[in-house]
């Protein structure tokens, strides 16, 4: 047995496998069909300050290998979250963790402030990287200047772990996250969904309500191994690495590139269990291999 | 109720029709708990151009047989390679998922219930049907289809209870749509239960909302997790707000929808 417990900023995983915001609920969901307690941890649903009722139908395009989405950030708000959801989810027994998403900086400040009130959230993934809002979200994340300025507004009322969800539609990814860091960020998360577009030849008309929506699935792992290399050599904080991830073999690469931990998304839909797959995976690899610990992974590549 | 991920062996693979496949599943434990106007997320390997499950309505549960039937229209990649299943293959279901129909619950069964459904809609009808004769009821259905070929499963409704049919090229039954069927005309309904085309749903529920009649739709939006993490197949209710039909769903009552504003 390898020792599979890591450390983001002050945030103690058991173990490096995390499902992705969006794409596991608030964790119950899929509490009938396997020990979620199991997981390093959870993100639920991106939460904004005020409700928000997301785009209109379709939001969802299959394509190979994976998806677009055009959600939009369909939440109840942070109040409802605090009122109704904490209470049924504060006693599961991993890090149960919030992508916290806004309009302004305003808004991310008051999200972060009122999470950050709860005590059995030990951290926030700052969401500056939705492509599926017409304010806020990607806006922030594309440019070093906008990232930073809403890391440092965040930082000042956010006391415990703040990672940073970092978008792949930049030039030059790497500029983002030493922006980020340079701000206290304690560790930045990538990549969320990358901006992509399915149309219906027959009828002449977009598949997705938006048109344009995020691509996510295993058809964007090159790029999200890629863009964690990158980042890797640019920056001193941990990196939690996603995009794509669908077995433990993928998990492994993300941390060979260093990852310090990983998240899972889009598989979950395809098989939800695949996150307990993946951990016992990553303790047979070490084994395998000879690491006593899953630490001695991360930026273990040779090259 | 509890949700179950499941590898469930292909007992039969019927092919009634070129764009229609039947397949029998069973297990070797006894099948969970299933409630008509449910669904099942299928994962459907060795399918390159597809990645996700495909929602299909549970068509039937076999009881004595400890079967599942899902009648799936082929539509796509994922739907075409699933009508490939061999009797012994094993495939992976997660259900039973959303919301059934709402069975009445008279104590002694008087009601008069319509069971209308259009194209592969009609695969919740049967099982549906079934639960309400097993109750004492004496469904009605009225199934709608392009041509006769398209209407599947008659024998099986046959046996529970009377079939009004249309299609549109007047191939069987009444030709038309099944919102112009002479029986809405002939007799009263207590309830109607529908499941087809989203038009027809509509028109459907105008009707039964113009004669106060009660009834309930089952919608098939495009879905990625069916178990409402991703918020993916909204549909509107009367207030304006996004519900998941996955989870708040497949069956509605109509007046939860802003379909008669």
């Amino acid at each position: 047995m390898a020792e599979l417990s890591v450390q983001i900023g002050k945030l103690a995983l058991k173990n490096p496998v995390m499902t992705a915001s969006g794409t596991f609920g608030y964790g119950i969901e899929y509490a009938d069909l396997m020990d979620i307690t199991r997981l390093g941890g959870i993100f639920v649903k991106g939460t904004t300050e005020q409700p928000r009722e997301g785009n209109d139908y379709p939001r969802m395009a299959e394509t190979p290998s994976g998806m677009l989405n055009a959600v939009g950030l369909q939440n109840k708000g942070a109040d409802y979250f605090v009122e109704h959801i904490y209470p049924a989810i504060k006693d599961i027994d991993t890090n149960m963790m919030v992508n916290v998403s806004g309009s302004s900086i305003e808004t991310y400040v008051a999200c972060a402030e009122k999470i950050a009130a709860l005590d059995k959230i030990p951290a926030i993934e700052l969401n500056i990287s939705c492509p599926n809002v017409k304010q806020g979200g990607m806006a922030f994340g594309v440019t070093a200047c906008g990232a930073a300025e809403v890391v440092r507004a965040v930082r000042k009322v956010y006391p415990k772990t703040l990672i940073v969800k970092l978008s792949p539609n930049v030039t030059d990814i790497t500029e983002i996250a030493r922006a980020v860091e340079a701000e206290g960020a304690d560790a930045v998360s990538l990549i969320n969904t990358m901006l992509g577009m399915a149309i219906d030849a027959e009828r002449r008309k977009p598949l997705l309500s938006t048109i344009t929506g995020g691509l996510s699935g295993p058809c964007v792992k090159p790029v999200a191994l890629r863009m964690v290399w990158q980042t890797y050599k640019a920056v001193k904080i941990p990196i939690i690495g996603l995009g794509g991830i669908s077995n433990w073999k993928d998990a492994v690469e993300f941390m060979l590139a260093g990852a310090t931990a990983i998240q899972i998304g889009t598989y979950n839909f395809v098989d939800p269990t695949v996150g307990i797959q993946v951990i016992d995976g990553l303790n047979d690899y070490c084994d395998r291999h000879g690491f006593h610990s899953v630490k001695e992974l991360t930026g273990a590549l040779e090259v | 109720m509890k949700k179950y991920m499941l590898d469930l062996r292909v007992t039969e693979n019927v092919r009634p029709h070129a764009q229609y496949c039947l397949l029998k599943l069973t297990s070797e434990d006894q099948l969970p708990d299933m409630l008509p106007g449910q669904f099942v997320e299928v994962r459907v390997d060795h399918s390159p151009s597809t990645f996700l499950r495909r929602p299909i309505s549970i068509n039937f549960v076999d009881r004595e047989k400890n079967e599942l039937w899902l009648l799936i229209q082929l539509v796509g990649d994922g739907t075409r390679q699933l009508a490939e299943a061999r009797v012994g293959d094993l495939i992976n279901v997660v259900l039973p998922l959303g919301n059934g129909f709402t069975l009445p619950t008279e104590e002694i069964p008087t009601k008069r219930l319509l069971l209308v459904g259009g194209g592969v809609g009609t695969a919740p009808m049967l099982y549906l049907g079934a639960c309400l004769k097993a109750k004492g009821y004496e469904p009605i259905f009225l199934l709608g289809a392009r041509s006769a070929g398209d209407l599947q499963q008659l024998a099986d409704f046959q046996r529970i209870g009377a079939i009004y049919a249309t299609t549109e090229d007047g191939s069987y039954g009444e030709k038309g749509y099944v919102t112009n069927h002479s029986i809405l005309n002939q007799l009263d309904f207590d309830q109607i239960y529908t499941c087809g085309p989203k038009p027809m749903m509509m028109a459907v529920a105008k009707f039964a909302h113009a004669k106060q009649i009660a009834c309930e739709v089952s919608l098939e939006n495009r879905m990625a997790c069916g178990i409402g993490a991703c918020l993916c197949c909204v549909e509107k209710d009367k207030t304006g707000h996004n519900v998941c039909v996955c989870k708040e769903g497949p069956v509605f009552n109509i007046e939860q929808l802003s379909w008669l504003s």
